[in-house]
């Protein structure tokens, strides 16, 4: 618990009478990658939209980087270090690709009100935007319109993005959603050397890569966390067997 | 650096812009090159509202609020120091001028505090909820003008000679021209310079996903409240422009017909297109003069133009003749 980056505690959010959140505890530690699953509509990407702050928690506690941070938006959370991607790809579909993650250099770089240099030819945006499109593989499609670009693609890009932010922590809300089997593949080794960087809340569907992945994994079925713990805990724990791998169904 | 086809448009529109008042000159038909003045103004008007309609993707129904307020400026600081009557008295004097350098200071100034007001409770609507957000505010500083006896209400201000510029005879047609043309092609490179930087990026980014802005940690809304901001300046600057051209300022200035007049340059020269509003300004008096002479209908014609360009030419004259855009 002390070397905790991200800990919540007791989250809740009701919509109606729906509870997409039931009290969940959690917590990230440094150099690993925690995995969220659940059935759908169990709340995971909910719960992610509650810690990045697009969504406000009814009750319940959010520390980040030993900071309590229940009161502050999305666009703080993110500028301490919280990097979020979209489940499903959330980009400037006009820009090129590289304009897209010089978007986030520039946000790190916390001057964006600089009205009269061109951007395209500011070396401290280009260079180490271009080094996160290398890093995920999209180096040769930086001048491409990002609304051109495969899906395939797009689910890369979102990661350069991430990268660019260069976060403390990062949330990824199915990072390999709608990937065939070989980008997955390449995916899962990529996020496998990327948790020495920063630690991975990873919400994911592909259960090979989440039982490759994972330091731990919690699993959340209604709102309700019903199990935390290592692959095998979780592979031979009961109840997860009973409301989530199957036998339910 | 060879030019692509947008540039060489621009280039052609440019050209026409100064070339057509300079042949009006040697057959000596002032009225064409006051027609071209009017252009260069409503241009400029444009290129103010494009900064937010087509680069921030803010559709502002309430810019000629701004367009009058730069009149205004230039007609109510020339009534002073025509009427040798001082605009205050206490605490300290403050004369009137004729001097546009001074007015215009004035309008910018003017319009980016109102801007400012505006923005602030406007931008934190969106869609159609802004429309007719800032088309009230719009209508309510129009409401203000008309009932407001000091400065002519309804009737309006006339500006009996036209101020003046540092060495130049303003009275002079093709001079006062110049400079319109001047000012346009200040305000088009100074929205290009924009356009393309940091902050430029941001909000056109901010245009496309808010929800990817807040994600990488930039507010959408200080972006835009700045480029709105700014945006009414530029239109401001205009409005005092066209004030000293009819030598005339009234409340129609700032109705919601010229709110929507700025738009249609926009959007028949092409939405986000740095000379867009240059030809749609241009178009637009064009027909005015050559429909509206011989029919009073001739808005019909501009209405389906203008239906034919929203449904099948999103990027307007500019768009049709230059082609889509690659990226931005």
């Amino acid at each position: 618990m002390s070397d905790a980056i991200l800990s919540l505690s007791n989250i809740t959010k009701q919509f109606g009478s729906l509870l997409a959140s039931d009290s969940v505890t959690l917590d990230l530690r440094a150099g690993e990658i925690h995995a969220l699953i659940g059935p759908n509509g169990a709340g995971k990407s909910t719960l992610i939209k509650q810690i990045a702050g697009e969504i406000k928690s009814d009750s319940g506690d959010i520390h980040f980087n030993g900071q309590h941070i229940n009161a502050l938006d999305a666009v703080q959370r993110s500028r301490m270090g919280l990097a979020r991607t979209f489940q499903v790809s959330s980009l400037m579909p006009e820009f090129s690709v590289l304009q897209n993650v010089m978007l986030a250099r520039q946000s790190v770089s916390g001057k964006v009100f600089r009205f009269f240099r061109p951007v395209l030819s500011d070396k401290s945006l280009v260079e180490p935007a271009m080094a996160q499109l290398e890093r995920v593989g999209l180096a040769d499609r930086a001048e491409m319109r990002a609304a051109d670009i495969s899906h395939g693609e797009r689910r890369q890009l979102e990661m350069a993005v991430a990268l660019a932010l260069e976060p403390r922590a990062f949330l990824l809300d199915e990072p390999m959603a709608g990937m065939g089997p070989e980008g997955s593949k390449r995916l899962t080794g990529f996020l496998d050397g990327l948790r020495a960087q920063a630690p991975i809340l990873l919400v994911e569907h592909d259960m090979d890569a989440v039982f490759a992945l994972a330091d731990r994994i919690s699993v959340l079925v209604y709102g309700r966390v019903i199990a935390t713990g290592t692959v095998d805990d979780i592979r031979g724990n009961d109840d997860v067997k009973r409301a989530y791998l199957g036998e339910e169904a | 650096m060879t030019m692509n086809r947008e540039t060489f448009i621009n280039c052609i529109l440019g050209l026409a812009l100064v070339i057509v008042p300079l042949i009006a000159l040697g057959m000596d038909e002032p009225f064409i090159i006051t027609l071209a003045t009017k252009v260069a103004i409503f241009a400029m008007a444009g290129v103010g509202l494009n900064l937010v309609l087509g680069y921030g993707g803010l559709v502002s129904f309430g810019h000629a609020a701004f367009f009058g307020i730069g009149g205004y400026a230039a007609g109510i600081l020339a009534s002073h120091a025509l009427n040798y009557e001082p605009i205050m008295t206490w605490p300290f004097e403050i004369e009137g001028t004729t001097q546009m350098i001074i007015i215009w200071i004035v309008a910018l100034l003017a319009s980016a505090i109102i801007a400012l007001a505006i923005g602030a409770i406007t931008l934190r609507t969106s869609g159609v909820y802004f429309i007719m957000i800032t088309l009230a505010f719009a209508q309510m500083i129009y409401y203000f003008a008309i009932s407001w006896p000091a400065y002519g209400g309804e009737d309006g201000l006339s500006i009996y000679v036209r101020n003046g510029f540092p060495g130049l005879n303003t009275l002079d047609p093709i001079s006062y021209f110049a400079l319109c043309a001047v000012m346009l092609g200040l305000a088009i490179a100074f929205s290009a310079v924009l356009i393309r930087s940091r902050f430029g990026l941001a909000l056109q980014g901010a245009r496309q996903n808010s929800q990817r802005m807040t994600a990488v940690g930039i507010a959408p809304f200080r972006i835009r409240l700045v480029a709105f901001v700014i945006s009414a300046m530029i239109t401001a600057l205009a409005g005092a422009l066209y004030a000293d051209l009819n030598r005339f300022v009234s409340p129609s200035m700032m109705s919601w017909h010229m709110s929507g007049e700025i738009m249609v340059f926009v959007i028949l020269g092409g939405v986000g297109r740095l000379f867009g509003p240059l030809a749609g300004a241009g178009l637009y008096i064009i027909l005015e003069h050559l429909l509206g002479g011989v029919w009073e209908f001739w808005q019909l014609p501009l209405g389906v133009l203008l239906l034919i360009v929203v449904l099948f030419a999103r990027g307007g004259l500019v768009g049709v003749l230059a082609g889509e855009r690659k990226h931005v």
